[in-house]
């Protein structure tokens, strides 16, 4: 990531410094006062009080911290929440590379399956997969969960990919094929193998992406993090809904960010060593919109929401 | 598909819950995301500071911890609670699930307009903006004469995929007692078990019949996006 260009404001002279220092006090003076609002009228309703005791001493049914935490972290996160992302991750690698075989194949209704799958399900809700497994397979939850993320995914996965092989200089194909290959080979061995690598970055984001899809299993009743904070608050009572919900949202994010950590950290060890394939810089992908996980960078390839 | 046609009452007032969310939430995100979009390049730090702690801790929780946190915890943090109207427009009744739904995609969907804004910002040649203050104008007219007019062209492809994205999360307030599409489907296979995948099929082909125009008007733009630069 380069560092932000001041386009829009010029380098300030002295009259600009004292006026951004009086806007800079007068503004942190605003968000100040609006955090402060925001808190004392949460402290006339009580919010301070004993209820975050249940984070670190919960008084009820002989349950302890660790009881707590091990269901969020470990039955919620680990069992379910991440459950759901590893069985699905290795499902999407598979179905997304041949929907990318399907769409460069010589066979014409072959190519039309494809391109209708990529557009139908882009265009429908994961949820409504989630349900049509449920209600229509009559699949398990987490089975249902699975099925709606994988479907979606494939979709926009094998989306990415293609834009990375559009990207490859056309010499790379060209190549392959008068080596003799045929044009299956030249797919999987010459072409994804580039692609992936230019658009990792892309690939990890929709990573984070599929991740906060899991959430949607809360609807269906699989046993993911927010069923467990539901469960939890459900337990201890109305007013630990603010805790357990705060609490979900913190490992959400913590979660999340240390995915898209992770992306920046392979973009910049890739921008670093990436010889092979020279400069390319990864494309757009069509229909994508900016990565979910991934923030600042405007080269960042695109990635569905 | 017969039970479809036989509460076609019940699904017209599902595409019309989801069209009005998708809508008023659709316009209340614009507006908001291009407010979080001129925080995040405002030469003042507060906003700035502001701007990228919003995106980063919405973008990275899912919706579905929004609409639990709206739901949930409102009354207690700030003591608002949604009123429960009963006022139907459009043939939609505003319930709460309605209201949430609104609520938690406009906070939700701001932060993608914001960051697809904020990449067609930076992608508007330097020269503009320093032409536009050599010429005298501040920050605000530079942004809102120069900058922004020639961002918003080269971004209204992503835009419009965002706002697919946007349209297909509407169906998560199902889950929270929204009346849109997604709980047509799941009220009607309820109900009629031996119609189910007629009942999918049409609620998927009311999602498509939204959201393909839209994509596929995306991917023109974007090729005449391209043949422009």
């Amino acid at each position: 990531m380069s560092a932000p260009r001041n386009l829009l404001f010029d380098v300030p002279g002295p009259k600009a410094i004292l006026r951004d220092k009086v806007y800079t006090v007068v503004f942190t003076a605003v968000i100040a006062g609006l955090l402060g609002w925001l808190g004392y009228t949460a402290y006339t309703r009580g919010i301070f009080d004993e209820r975050w005791q249940v984070l670190w001493d919960p008084q009820k049914g002989g349950q302890a911290a660790a009881d707590v935490w091990h269901s969020l972290l470990v039955r919620g996160l680990l069992e379910g929440t991440l459950k759901a992302v590893v069985i699905s991750v290795p499902i999407v690698v598979v179905t997304s590379t041949v929907l990318v075989i399907a769409r460069a194949s010589a066979n014409s209704p072959m190519r039309a399956i494809a391109y209708l799958f990529t557009h139908v399900f882009r265009g429908i809700p994961v949820l409504l997969v989630m349900y049509f497994g449920v209600l229509a397979l009559s699949l398990s939850p987490l089975v249902s969960v699975v099925l709606g993320l994988t479907v979606y995914n494939t979709a926009v996965v094998a989306e990415i990919l293609r834009a990375g092989i559009a990207a490859l200089p056309s010499g790379q194909r060209e190549a392959g094929l008068s080596l003799g290959l045929r044009p299956l080979s030249v797919l999987l061995r010459i072409q994804l193998p580039q692609a992936v690598r230019i658009m990792l970055p892309a690939l990890v984001s929709q990573v984070v992406v599929l991740l906060k899809d899991t959430s949607l299993g809360f609807i269906i009743a699989y046993y993911e993090l927010l069923t467990v904070t539901k469960n939890n608050y459900n337990y201890f009572g109305e007013q630990t809904t603010v805790v357990f919900v705060l609490a979900a949202a913190v490992i959400y994010i913590v979660v999340n960010m240390a995915v898209s950590r992770f992306a920046h950290w392979l973009e910049d060890r890739l921008s670093r060593t990436r010889t092979s394939v020279g400069v390319i810089e990864p494309p757009a992908v069509r229909g994508g919109v900016d990565a979910a996980g991934i923030g600042a960078n405007t080269r960042t390839p695109y990635s569905q929401i | 598909m017969g039970a479809l046609v036989d509460n076609a009452d019940l699904l017209w007032q599902g595409f019309s819950a989801t069209l009005l969310i998708s809508v008023v939430a659709g316009i209340l995100a614009f507006a908001w995301g291009v407010i979080l979009a001129a925080f995040r390049v405002s030469p003042i730090g507060p906003l700035r500071t502001f701007g990228t702690v919003y995106v980063n801790v919405v973008r990275n929780s899912p919706l579905t911890v929004m609409f639990l946190f709206l739901g949930g915890t409102t009354s207690a943090l700030v003591g608002i609670v949604i009123p429960v109207s009963r006022n139907t427009y459009f043939g939609v009744t505003i319930n709460n699930g309605i209201i949430f739904a609104i609520v938690a995609l406009t906070l939700y969907t701001a932060t993608f307009v914001c960051e697809v804004v904020r990449s067609g910002i930076n992608s508007v040649g330097v020269g503009q903006a320093e032409a536009a203050r050599s010429l005298g104008l501040t920050f605000g007219q530079t942004l809102s004469q120069i900058v922004l007019p020639q961002a918003f062209r080269s971004v209204v492809p992503p835009l419009i995929n965002v706002f697919v994205a946007h349209i297909k999360n509407t169906s998560v307030a199902a889950g929270f007692a929204g009346t849109e599409l997604a709980a047509v489907s799941y009220r009607l296979s309820n109900a009629n078990p031996g119609d189910v995948f007629g009942i999918f099929i049409g609620i998927g082909l009311a999602y498509l019949a939204i959201t393909v125009p839209l994509s596929i008007a995306a991917e023109q733009l974007e090729k005449k996006v391209a043949v422009l630069r």
